[in-house]
């Protein structure tokens, strides 16, 4: 207890120095929390991805489509319980700066297999009853303000044209890591434009997203399904969604890497700051140091004395990190909108934070310490502060 | 009466340990901030070098790349009868009509799938961009199912290296040769003859048409030739531009974060100068009693100990800039958010970013020594000599 007293009050012996220190390592602990968010909202469509569904694509590249007589074939692939389909639209809307994701889809057979988008029952009737009918995300609705009954106009880039739809629901997501930020409009709708316009690029599938009976045959069914249409002029390449997504994570693999090295940077850099007030401390209590050795306190009390001190300041310095971390990533998942549309903290995240903090304690608090364990007495007597 | 710098310097070699963790500290600081510098430099650099000042790129209109775009056969010959078109030395206009389609290679050792664009380009399409040669093996022989790839696709991707075979479009197609393209974007291409390449992927029309001014102040009529006919629903624009454009997300996205992490982390750091900073100031009270009392100025006395920091700062920042430079000898590869495919880059330094890096240092050790030399220059000399 009476240990516990002599830390509080030496780490408040330097005031100025000991705020400085807490600052930067609530600065520290907290760029690292962010960073690590970052991260995970790069894989958080991964993370949300089931694994009773496998997508279909091109075995080229995503970028070359398939067949539609495909549907039939593989719906009749043993274990396959569901087969929809969607294409990635990529419209504008008003400015090329509002990117958001937009597919048309097969409709029902689509949202059956995502059990994930909650909608109200009447507005799931009304978006398939209506063929310029569209689907809007809750995060997406909020961005922009979307309402049931509203007219977005769409700018076609990949398909060519004005494209006037209709918001007839609006989605909401089962778990808080579902992405709500997305579009749905009817693949039908935009096939009988494309007939009109383009009879070449009508009757064309962006991905299969095939629903399987039990997640152990996903391989087995993936390699049936490739089997079917291997040596045709549209091989395919089937994977689980989550391989799927994690695929165009590994896309951007060297900036997550980059994330991932700077986050530790971080740690390192206010590891050396920390480490240095504590040895600057140290200096200048030599003095004090030889006179409770020379009362007979022993290195054992010395090394939790400076370690305590070290502790002490470091955690304080996490908690504050961490307690602003929470607002702020809230406000940065709300400025930057669809870009990632899931941005949370993490239960791990705020452990790492411990730890980190814990390492950095530990860390700065070992060159002082031995100092400390190796002062002579009567060299430490005579030195002044 | 000013105080000597080597005064300023020997203090700092003092108290080595601690001089060292703070210009570590700052060196760290200073190496992000120049190598996001760098990086975007670098990506920058390789896109304005791809295109061609006097080059024109079309795309069917709205479409933003020449993967999602389409150029009819009748509209690519329509435009190769414009006049402004400049003339090769066989008296054909200087124009390539290209198809360019993604596909997905695994990259050698992690077998990682990737996106890499395939051009098939037109018989001049060498001749538009002089920045790419033939550095091993031979071009492709028109009709033949042959390719050459870019430098940096043939070392990183497995299946594209000389005397090698890429399996698309149902057809083996060797790899005949390899060009570099000056680090442009082109290096992380590979390319064939689009006659060929056409029908292995069942296109009937172009991705784009690209094609060489007769001179360069011929941009804008011909611009508005191409964007007013209502046979054509085609956008001109310049090649550099059109490049610039293409990397505008990632670059955005490579500044923003750079930005970011530069603040956060030069907070750290100007907090270690300071506190290293207060510390000197408060070993050398008697010092500095000693010195006001010899007849050296308030103003001085902060100098000094500004000097002390900011020479702190050029210390790591010249440390920092060095470990930077290093980069340069790294290739950074990452994909295009806009055009959805691979592109490896460099690191570049300028003496733009030298510069910057410099100042940046500077500032951040200016900063972190105003406050603790404010304390030094503000001292009573009798408490600060009664002190010691």
């Amino acid at each position: 207890m009476y240990t516990l007293r002599l830390i509080v009050k030496n780490s408040l012996r330097h005031k100025l120095r000991t705020s400085l220190t807490i600052l930067g390592l609530v600065v520290a602990i907290f760029a690292f929390g962010l960073l690590q968010t970052v991260i995970d909202a790069w894989y958080a469509g991964a993370e949300g991805a089931s694994n009773t569904t496998l997508v279909t694509r091109n075995k080229t590249s995503l970028v070359f489509p398939l067949p539609l007589s495909y549907e039939a074939r593989i719906r009749a692939v043993p274990g396959v319980t569901g087969v929809g389909y969607a294409n990635w639209f990529q419209g504008t809307y008003k400015d090329p700066k509002n990117f958001f994701a937009q597919f048309a889809i097969s409709g029902e057979s689509y949202l059956e297999i995502y059990p994930d988008y909650l909608l109200p029952p009447d507005q799931r009737a009304a978006f398939l009853r209506d063929r310029k009918g569209a689907l809007v995300g809750r995060k997406l609705a909020d961005q922009f303000g979307f309402k049931v009954g509203d007219v977005i106009p769409l700018k076609g880039t990949i398909y060519p044209g004005d494209w006037e739809l209709v918001v007839r629901g609006i989605f909401d997501g089962r778990q808080s890591t579902t992405n709500t930020a997305t579009l749905f409009l009817h693949w039908d709708y935009v096939n009988e434009s494309l007939k009109k316009t383009l009879p070449r690029r009508a009757n064309q599938i962006g991905v299969y997203v095939v629903r399987i009976d039990e997640p152990e045959n996903a391989a087995a069914i993936s390699a049936a399904i490739d089997k079917e249409f291997s040596n045709s002029l549209a091989e395919t390449l089937t994977e689980t969604e989550k391989a799927f997504q994690l695929g165009f994570v590994s896309m951007s693999e060297a900036i997550v890497m980059a994330i991932r090295v700077v986050s530790f940077v971080v740690i390192v850099i206010i590891a050396a700051v920390m480490a240095n007030t504590m040895a600057m401390s140290a200096r200048e209590r030599l003095g004090e140091y030889a006179t409770l050795k020379a009362l007979g306190f022993g290195p054992g009390f010395l090394t939790a004395m400076i370690l305590g001190e070290s502790l002490l300041l470091s955690l304080f310095g996490a908690a504050l990190g961490i307690v602003i971390l929470f607002p702020f990533a809230a406000f940065l998942g709300s400025v930057m909108g669809t870009m990632f549309p899931v941005f949370e903290v993490t239960r791990l995240t705020v452990l790492q934070q411990i730890l980190a903090a814990l390492a950095i304690g530990l860390v700065a608090a070992i060159a002082p310490t031995l100092r400390a364990a190796r002062v002579n007495i009567v060299e430490g007597l005579r030195s002044i502060g | 009466m000013k105080i000597p710098l080597f005064y300023v310097a020997r203090n700092l070699w003092a108290r080595r340990l601690t001089t060292a963790l703070t210009a570590a500290g700052l060196a760290l600081v200073v190496f992000v901030f120049a190598t996001v510098l760098m990086l975007d430099e670098g990506l920058r650099n390789t896109l304005v070098t791809t295109g061609e000042y006097d080059n024109v790129v079309l795309i069917r209109r709205s479409a933003d790349t020449e993967v999602q775009s389409s150029v009819e056969r009748g509209q690519a010959s329509i435009v190769s009868s414009h006049p402004s078109i400049a003339l090769g030395a066989d008296g054909q206009p200087l124009l390539s009509r290209e198809t360019v389609v993604l596909i997905s290679l695994n990259k050698r050792g992690s077998a990682k799938p990737s996106n890499v664009i395939i051009r098939g380009i037109g018989a001049r399409g060498l001749a538009l961009r002089p920045q790419v040669k033939l550095t091993a093996g031979r071009m492709f022989r028109p009709g033949a199912s042959e390719i050459i790839a870019g430098a940096s696709i043939a070392r990183r991707f497995s299946g594209a290296g000389i005397g090698e075979t890429l399996r698309f479009g149902q057809r083996e197609w060797t790899v005949v040769g390899l060009f570099d393209a000056g680090n442009s974007g082109f290096d992380s291409e590979v390319w064939g003859d689009a006659d060929q390449l056409m029908p292995a992927f069942r296109r009937v029309a172009y991705s784009a048409v690209v094609l060489r001014l007769a001179d360069t102040s011929l941009f804008d009529g011909f611009k508005k030739d191409i964007e007013g006919d209502q046979r054509l629903t085609l956008d001109a624009k310049r090649e550099q531009t059109f490049y610039a454009d293409q990397s505008k997300a990632l670059s955005t996205f490579i500044s923003v974060l750079g930005l970011i992490l530069s603040v956060i982390f030069s907070i750290g750091a100007m907090i270690g100068a300071t506190i290293t900073m207060y510390a000197s100031v408060a070993n050398r009270v008697g010092e500095i009693g000693t010195l006001r009392a010899l007849g050296f100025q308030r103003r001085s006395i902060l100098a000094a100990f500004l000097a002390e920091s900011m020479l702190l700062a050029v210390v790591g920042g010249v440390l920092g800039l060095g470990c930077a430079s290093l980069m340069r000898f790294i290739s950074f590869s990452t994909t295009n958010f806009q055009s959805f495919s691979e592109l490896a880059f460099g690191f570049r330094l300028t003496a733009d970013i030298v510069v910057k890096t410099l100042v940046f240092s500077l500032a951040m050790g200016f900063i972190g020594g105003v406050l603790p030399a404010l304390r030094a220059a503000r001292m009573k000399i009798v408490d600060a000599l009664r002190a010691a």
